[in-house]
């Protein structure tokens, strides 16, 4: 396989795809509302018309109005239709004979779609997930192509230092660094590993990524491994996540089979294999140690950094570990340059985000927004502020790890900076919107009862002192507490955040100092 | 007397089946002890659950000792030491679920039913469950009943899908 032929399998690809092309949702969202049946019965009303030679239905990935499914969309016109039945097939199809549309329509102009700008998502909800071919016509694997013939290691290290792309797990720690510490040790085994064990409750970003477009993220890998210098690679997801997994799945067979994948990729010298390595519901094991020691089979327990897994990782040899949406941001920055990448976003904060909006908001889905847009203009205007006239109260980001924006902070901008001065963190992108009819000492409680049965159980902090700041807050929520156990909880919140052993425990009590913070009159009116 | 014979044999055969197939899963990861989620996903969705003959096999053809299969079976949630109903519900109890108000769905079924999260009926039809977050917030709150993701779930409807699992 070499350059021509790979352009050769994307021009094939485009000069067979018919003029019209019905796009129907088939992520776990819409499949759940029986977008299967929706897509059966197009591709019949579209043989019963007599259109199949220039119409043809197509499953892509996530089409990101994920409340208003099954969605289809009739491309190039770009029609939307929601919450689509079966039998609405015919009238669908029966428009592009010039009938009036009977289907219930979208408004495909809506803010929701409008003030998205996909890069990681720019082949979602537009390419079949299940054919190479259809990724490859839109250009991709020519980037990794690229880098291994006319790049250097250490020349796609820079390229994503200068992009600025901060680690999309949550902590944001800068990419580039991570790569070149990698890059830098000596041994002869490197690893790769693919963190998709998204566990925050709220979050589905990677799971719609790995369901819409797995080769982006097997392609940002193989350009790691390049850079790095590893040959071998795992993406650990979760069990929860089964059609992500058989997409993965099909698409390692389809890279290896092209040669793409495996031992001398595009006839070079590079080699690089991917592993995949199932979870089995273990939120800790989102933590990079906890990870490593899942995917070598053992309990998923935490152990203290340093060493980091950049020295010592996976079976103690150096180890790259990113994020899906990390991952998924490197193909473009190899096509379009860093200097592109860098001049969208904020001033520390490069790029875009891709966020799940969900609660109760009108309009919840998936939204790719570039860095420093505010929490208004993703509630208000993409969401549609709250479902059933009610009030925005606060704003969660970063699930049992992060904490609450306040209503009268919704002007603030979404970056790394901005939310950690607010108390929260980015985390991995669920923003759940909180409306006045929740205490918000019950949310607290929520994610404490999470933390409390997620804890490994390994250091003390986290095992025994989420366990106390549960029965505090229950206390508390059932009226039974007194002032002094509100002073208990946040030195034992203090306490927690200082003393444990792994990100889990540290940032446990954040839901808690967060809503202590900006709602502490409710706590108040429980005494 | 016989015939409980025939069946006690029909049984065995059909576990030794089943040992057969989870040994070439074993095979099929190369006997790599580093294989052992895996292989213990595989064992649960041959034999349902992990009950203590499977983990001593897995130990067994792993080479290693059954309290590291024993530990790392009890650390992770998806594995079932007791065996599961013949239906499942899940009820996500991920945030998004949790404010569109999950947790009426299982106070309904507390109440009329009497199943709390992780039991099974008496008679052994349906198993409930809570999952930490499935992924599918766009449809609040979320269900997985007997494996099919169901979406904006309201009580009284999650209730009349267990009582039709349920004998009248």
């Amino acid at each position: 396989m070499d350059l021509k032929e790979l352009v050769e399998i994307g021009e094939k690809q485009r000069n067979s795809a018919k003029k019209i092309r019905i796009h129907c949702c088939n992520a776990a969202g819409c499949i759940s509302s029986n977008s299967s049946a929706v897509k059966d019965k197009l591709e019949i009303a579209v043989k019963e018309a007599g259109l199949q030679e220039t119409v043809e239905v197509a499953k892509v990935g996530c089409m990101k109005f994920c409340g208003r499914g099954p969605l289809v969309q009739v491309e190039p016109a770009g029609t939307l239709y929601e919450q689509v039945k079966p039998e609405d097939a015919a009238s669908i199809v029966a428009v592009l004979k010039g009938e009036e549309a009977t289907a219930k329509t979208g408004n495909a102009n809506h803010p929701f779609f409008t003030r998205q700008m996909p890069v990681v998502l720019e082949n979602s909800g537009k390419i079949n997930p299940e054919k190479i071919e259809e990724y490859i016509a839109a250009g991709g694997y020519q980037p990794l192509y690229r880098v291994i013939y006319e790049m250097s290691p250490n020349e796609v290290i820079d390229e994503l230092s200068h992009s600025g792309l901060r680690g999309r797990g949550g902590a944001g720690y800068p990419t580039g660094l991570k790569w070149a510490t990698v890059a830098k040790m000596s041994g002869e085994q490197k690893y790769v590993i693919c963190n998709a064990d998204e566990g925050d409750p709220g979050a589905f970003m990677d799971r719609a990524v790995l369901e819409s477009d797995p080769h982006r993220v097997l392609e940002g890998m193989a350009i790691a491994a390049y850079a790095v210098g590893a040959n071998s690679g795992y993406i650990y997801i979760r069990a929860e996540y089964p059609l992500a997994i058989d997409r993965l799945q099909k698409a390692i067979k389809q890279a290896k089979k092209l040669g793409i994948l495996g031992s001398q990729i595009f006839d070079s010298p590079f080699d690089f294999k991917i592993d995949i390595r199932v979870g089995a519901g273990a939120f800790v094991c989102g933590e990079e140690t906890a990870l490593i020691a899942s995917v070598e089979g053992k309990r998923g327990n935490p152990r203290p950094r340093p060493p980091y897994p950049a020295e010592s990782g996976l079976w103690g040899c150096p180890t790259l570990i990113n994020n899906v949406e990390t991952f998924a941001n490197i193909a473009p920055i190899v096509r379009e340059g860093g200097d592109w990448y860098r001049s969208i976003g904020t001033e520390k904060s490069k790029g875009t985000k891709v966020f799940a909006l969900t609660g109760k908001v009108k309009n919840t889905g998936l939204i790719e927004v570039p860095m420093g847009t505010t929490v208004r203009q993703i509630v208000e205007e993409m969401g549609g502020g709250v479902s059933n006239g009610g009030v925005v109260k606060a704003v969660q980001t970063g699930g049992p790890s992060g904490g609450c924006i306040p209503a009268d902070a919704l002007d603030t901008p979404v970056d790394y900076e901005h939310l950690r001065e607010l108390g929260t963190i980015m985390g991995s992108g669920g923003i759940i919107v909180i409306d006045n009819n929740t205490n918000m000492v019950d949310v607290a409680k929520f994610y404490m009862e999470f933390c409390q049965q997620e804890s490994c159980g390994k250091c003390v902090p986290c095992r025994a002192g989420t366990v106390q700041m549960y029965e505090i807050l229950d206390k508390i929520y059932h009226k039974r507490a007194n002032i002094a156990d509100i002073d208990k909880l946040e030195a034992l919140c203090h306490m927690v955040r200082d003393m444990s052993l792994c990100g889990l425990g540290q940032s446990a009590p954040n839901p808690v100092l967060s809503t202590l913070r900006y709602f502490r009159e409710e706590y108040l009116e429980l005494i | 007397m016989q015939s409980v014979d025939v069946d006690r044999k029909d049984n065995k055969s059909v576990e030794d089946k089943r040992f057969k197939v989870l040994e070439n899963a074993i095979k099929r990861h190369q006997y790599h002890q580093d294989a052992l989620i895996e292989i213990l996903h595989k064992a649960q969705e041959i034999f349902g659950y992990l009950e203590e003959e499977v983990l001593k096999y897995v130990a067994q053809k792993l080479k290693m000792p059954l309290s590291r299969v024993y530990g790392v079976a009890t650390f992770y949630h998806l594995f079932q030491l007791k065996p599961k109903g013949e239906h499942t519900f899940v009820i996500c109890m991920g945030t998004a679920c949790y404010v569109k108000g999950a947790d009426e769905l299982l106070k309904v079924l507390e109440e009329d039913v009497n199943l709390r999260p992780g039991e099974t009926t008496p008679d052994g039809k349906v198993s409930l469950m809570t999952a930490r977050c499935i992924g599918a917030c766009g449809i609040a709150p979320a269900a997985v009943i007997d494996g099919r993701v169901c979406g904006k779930q309201i009580p009284s409807d999650v209730l009349e899908k267990v009582k039709n699992c349920l004998p009248v």
